[in-house]
Parts: structure tokens; sequence; C-alpha cells
């Protein structure tokens, strides 16, 4: 059986709103994945070197203060410095439909925009990784 | 109502459940869980004595509202909470809503004020001016306020970890127009312990912090009689997904806490409690949540009263500002929002709010345009001056269904309280994560309901229109250039202050705090000499220790 997908849930910046981050990181957790938050306040810097230091699959970014742009961003150079690319990055938050292509054309890998439904990511990371062991 | 006529009106009920067959209708639950009646009588009430437990508004244990007349005198305060880019651009806004009728002002700060850095610091990058106004100095706060009065205007701060800074501006600012601090009135939230719960806008470690948040009590208590030195926030832990109980249970347990250290300082509860207030979240459950406050009204009397030996009526009572949370708020056809945001406001009328904080309908995507904050205020002008609500106290008063209902949320209120007590207290609990758990717990548990259908949310999970497209919301836009202009003030402000009188400020700070003083007059000294938010915090967590965040799932 193959391993289990790993998952490093963070929140980059000063924005604490973290109930999205940890009902995500729960659904992920009960379907089977394995889930490492961060906890609030991460620089991207912190994210990139715990995303290597755990090995994980993908980084799931929570940003609700609008700042996901230039969040996104660097998390996305980070990773290039480090040729973690194959790191799937997804984000969600309050983030506005317009945003999006900007975000999709740095790599992240898909965007949850608010009111995405609850296992929007669960599906999408399902889709992505489909030899993921049901749960 | 006597023996004989309970058991006449019990064998009514159950002749008439017979009759109509009520086992067989469906079962209802509360947002709680419970069960709910099909119906209420005055059996769900039997045995609780009128005058003790409801009385009269304005009375102990003031069930039925904190003042006699309620809204027939002057409906609750309406505000609006604003703030965002620099200080020019605050106050341009608060113009603008005070021109609207606003009758005062609630002042959003932006992320790096509210976590103690200055615009400048690497970590407050792209979010100067994003959420609220950013506040690096006094030159800023003179800003804020130029061509307002200080002397007529209400203003609410929505700040915590550097509230004693934004105090000690607040103050330093009255006197360069010559206005001592007992003259300016005013509201601080100055409730820290709901950011470790959170919100996460946190700078100093759990007990450094509440030596602050006394020493806020204790100088305002002192010297600034108009001024409400604490504003208990339990809408920051309701939007992270409490519960309406467990909004009030942790509420009432962190402002024990906040009393139980100022005791210690020596103040007598009677001399500040009339001081505190409270800021809730309401959602669109209209008699749960009216009940809700008629129950905390009635728990917070009693504690003050039995627990902690208030004899001021004006110590008894839990005075607050409601809010309908953005939580309750979906993406999904905003303008339903609009509709949303009324009825809990009508929860919160009904519940017997002293002021409203009203949420724009685009709450879920940006802070507000000036049009859909002009509707939030129209709302309340609507259901205040057009719906008759104000013209009795406590209108739901007396309904069977509700006053049960009250009864049965004090009980859990109580419940969830004792659960914190039995941790240590809201310090304790919060340091070993309690809080946070129960409430990521109730969150997930909510959200997994809406995704069920269990938890109807119009146009998200029923009556869903796969045909309608998201409506392109004109929405507020940050503006960089404005972070880039408060940055250059900030570097001028340094260039021209006196950095003797800086330095000389900042070692007055340190050995106060060494010594255990009261720091408030010597934060004082510090803005007044130009010493910034950031500068000061970053002393302050030298010498007070910063805070470890259990990371909770």
């Amino acid at each position: 059986m193959s391993r289990r997908l790993r998952i490093l849930m963070a929140k980059p910046g000063l924005d604490g709103h973290d109930r999205g981050a940890k009902v995500i990181a729960r659904t992920f957790r009960d379907a089977g994945m394995e889930v490492i938050y961060t906890g609030l306040h991460q620089t991207p810097e912190q994210i990139v070197s715990g995303a290597l230091q755990e090995g994980v699959d993908v980084i799931a970014l929570s940003i609700l203060s609008g700042a996901h742009l230039s969040a996104c961003r660097k998390v996305m150079q980070g990773l290039a410095q480090k040729g973690a690319e194959d790191i799937t990055v997804i984000v969600g938050g309050t983030i506005l439909d317009q945003d999006v292509p900007e975000l999709k054309k740095m790599g992240i890998a898909e965007v949850f925009t608010p009111g995405a439904p609850l296992e929007a990511g669960l599906d999408f990371l399902r889709g992505r990784f489909p030899q993921q062991p049901a749960d | 109502m006597d023996h004989a006529e309970d058991k006449r009106l019990q064998e009514a009920l159950e002749q008439w459940g017979q009759q109509c067959q009520v086992q067989k209708l469906p079962l209802v639950e509360s947002d709680l869980g419970e069960p709910v009646k099909v119906v209420y009588t005055p059996l769900d009430t039997a045995g609780r004595s009128y005058l003790d437990n409801i009385g009269f508004p304005g009375q102990y244990p003031f069930t039925r509202g904190v003042y006699p007349a309620m809204y027939r005198v002057r409906p609750w305060a309406m505000r609006l909470y604003s703030g965002f880019g620099t200080a020019e651009d605050t106050n341009r806004r608060w113009k603008f809503l005070l021109e609207q009728g606003n009758n005062g002002v609630a002042c959003a700060f932006d992320l790096p004020t509210q976590a103690g850095l200055d615009s400048d610091d690497p970590l407050a990058e792209d979010e100067v001016g994003r959420l609220g106004v950013s506040i690096d100095t006094l030159a800023d706060m003179e800003l804020l306020y130029d061509h307002l009065p200080l002397e007529n205007l209400i203003s609410s701060f929505n700040i915590n970890a550097p509230a004693a800074v934004i105090l000690a501006m607040y103050v330093a600012l009255g006197r360069k127009r010559g206005l001592p601090p007992e003259q300016l009135g005013g509201t601080l939230s100055n409730d820290m312990l709901c950011e470790y719960v959170s919100r996460g806008m946190w700078v100093l470690g759990v007990e450094g912090a509440l030596k602050l948040t006394v020493d806020i009590v204790e100088f305002c208590t002192r010297h600034m009689p108009k001024f409400y030195p604490f504003n208990i926030r339990g809408i920051i832990m309701r939007e992270a997904g409490a519960s309406m109980v467990q909004e009030a249970a942790f509420a009432f347990a962190n402002a024990l806490a906040y009393i139980g250290k100022t005791l210690e300082r020596g103040l007598a509860i009677d001399q500040f409690a009339p001081r505190i207030s409270f800021f809730f979240s309401t959602g669109t459950q209209i008699f749960e949540e009216a009940a809700r406050y008629r129950a905390a009204r009635r728990l917070w009397a009693r504690l003050l009263k039995e627990r902690l030996g208030a004899r001021k009526p004006a110590s008894m009572l839990f005075r607050f500002t409601g809010t309908v949370g953005g939580s309750f708020y979906r993406a999904q056809e905003p303008m339903n929002n609009l509709i949303r945001g009324a009825y809990g406001l009508l929860a919160n009328i009904l519940g017997g709010a002293q002021g409203m904080l009203h949420p724009a309908l685009d709450e879920p995507f940006a802070i507000p345009t000036e049009e859909t904050a002009r509707l939030a205020l129209r709302t309340q002008q609507i259901c205040a001056y057009e719906t008759g609500v104000c013209k009795t106290a406590d209108p739901l008063g007396g309904s069977y269904f509700v006053e049960a209902l009250t009864n049965e949320l004090e009980e859990k209120i109580q419940k969830v309280m004792a659960e914190v007590e039995a941790q240590g207290g809201a310090a304790r609990a919060i340091e070993a994560g309690f809080m946070q758990r129960a409430i990521a717990s109730e969150a997930y548990r909510v959200a997994q309901e809406e995704r069920d259908g269990q938890r109807v949310v119009v146009g998200v999970n029923k009556f869903v229109d796969p045909g309608l497209e998201r409506p392109a919301l004109q929405v507020h836009r940050h503006d960089p250039a404005g972070a880039q202009r408060q940055v250059q003030r900030l570097r001028e402000v340094r260039s021209q202050r006196s950095s003797a009188a800086v330095q000389k400020a900042m070692d007055r700070i340190r050995r106060e705090a060494d010594a255990g003083q009261n720091l408030i007059p010597a934060l004082v000294e510090a803005v007044s000499a130009y010493a910034s938010l950031g500068e000061i915090m970053r002393l302050l967590r030298d010498t007070y220790g910063a805070y470890q965040e259990p990371v909770v799932i």
C-alpha cells in the first residue's frame, strides 16, 4: 500500500483567522491523510523549510487577510530556490475570483475561494494523487 | 399558578398531544442540538419565581434588560467597524460615516498594529493598512482625529496586545488638545485572552499581557471615569467557531480572569465592574440568540453579586455590543447577506443590545465600500424606526418558549464555565489549548452539518440555483501606495524626534516594568516623545517574555 499523503497546513503572515485552516486540516486527517499544522505567523521561509523537513507532498496555505498574492509568490519562489517545485501547493481564503489566474500562473495548483464546499480541497487532492489509500 | 391548575394543564396538554398526534410530527432541534417541543406552556417555566428570575428591566437580575426604558428613550448606539489605509484615509471615512448619522466610531487597526509591529517591520510587509488603519506613532493618531472633536466623540478601539500603547496615544492626543484624561470617553477592547484562543494577535506571554491589562484598568479607574477599559470579546471566539454557549461561557471565564487580577491589584469590585462591557456575535436563530442574552444578563448579575460581592447594581450589568458575525454570511448570492444581517440584528435587539456594529454584505470578500457601509447603517435605522421593536422593553419576555430557552441556556453556559474552572481558570485553560480545541471541534461539527444539509443555508446547500453566476461585486481594494506613505511618515517622525527624549522614556518603561509599577504614565511619556508602537512593544516583549502558541487542530 502506498504511504499516506503528507500535507503541511500553513498560515503565512500575520493573519490569525485559523478556523478554516483547522476545519480543512480535520477533513484531510479524517480522510486518512497526515496533516502537520504549522500554527500561526509563519514566514514564507519557515513554511518552505518546514515542508522540506517534513517531506510533505502538499502545502496547503490559508490566507484570510487579502495578502495572498505576495504570500503565495514568496512561498513559490522559496520552493523554486530549494528545487522543491514538485511539492503541490494549494491555497484557500478570502480570495477574489479575479486573483485566481495570477495565482495559477505562479504555479499554485488550485485556489479555493469563499463559498468553496468543505471537501473541495480533499476532492482535488484525491484527483491529483489517485494512488492514495482509501479511508 | 397553583398545583391544581398545573395538574389540569398537564392533563389537557396530554390530551391535546394525543388528539393532534404530536408524537408523529418531525423532531426539531435547536442550534445546540437539543430537542425543541411543538409548543411551550406555563408548565415549562413552572416552579420559578417571576420576581427572582425575570423581574423588571433595570432591576436585578436584569433578565429583561439593563436599563428600565431600554429603547424607548433612544435606540441602541449604531456603529460601523471602520478603518483602512493611512490615518488620513480613515479620517475621511469616519467623517463620511458621522455625516450619515453614526454616533461614534469603532476603529479597526491593521494587522501589524494589532500585532505590535511598526509598518516598516519585515513581517508587516503587504499588510500595512490592509484590514484597518496603520498606527505607528502619535503623529498618526493626530491625523486620525484631524478636525474631529475628541470631547464629543465616542471612540471604540479594537486593540488587545498593544492596547496600553493605543490608550497612551489617546491620552497624549487629548493632552495636546488641552483635554485631561478625565474628559476622554470611549472603549478599549483590552481583551488579550480571546486573542490566544482565537485570533492570534498576541505579543507577550499570558502573565505579562495580564499585567498590562490590569495597568489599563487601574489607570482608567483612577483617571478616566468616562472610559471603558475593557470590552470582552466573545465575538472573536464565536467567529472562530465557538457555539453561542461557548462564546458566552469563555468570554465570562476570561472576564473573571481579568477581574481576579484587578482585585489582586487592590481595586474593589464596585470601583471597576461598572466599566466592564462585552462584544458578542449573533447568528440568525432569533429566539435562541435573544434568550441567550437574557440568560447572560441573569447569570452575569448573579456572578457579580453572589460570588464577587458587588453591591452597586451598575457592577452587575451585562452590557453588550452585538453584531452579526461575518461567519454567518456567505459568498454565494452575497445580497442574501443583507437579509441575514437584518434577522441577526433583530435577534440582537430582542436580546437587548446596547450597541451594534453591523456588518456589511460584502464581509465574506473584503472590508466594506461606502455603499455597503451605508446599507449596513440603513438596516439598523429601519429596524429602529420602522418596525416598532423599540416600543417596549424585552418584548419576548413571558413567552413560554423564550423563558424556557433562557433557563436552558443559562444552565448550559454555567456548565461550560465549570469546565474552564476545572482546568484552573481561563489563563491555564488557554495555555493548555482547552478552549482552542473545543472551538475547533465545534467549527468542524457545524461545517459537516452544513455539508450534509442538516444545517440549511439558503443558496448554499438548499434552493441552489446552478445557473447563477457570482456577481462581480465592487469591493474595496487595498492601495499599496498608502503603505509606502505610511512607512515614509514613520521614517520622517523618527528623523525629527528627539532621540534623547525617546531614550529617556524607554528607560523609564524598563525601570518601572522591573519595579512592577503601573506602566501607563511611562507609556504616555514615550508616545509623547514619538516612540513608535513597535519599539515599545519590542521592549515590553523583551521584558515580559513572548508567547508560545500551543498548536492545536
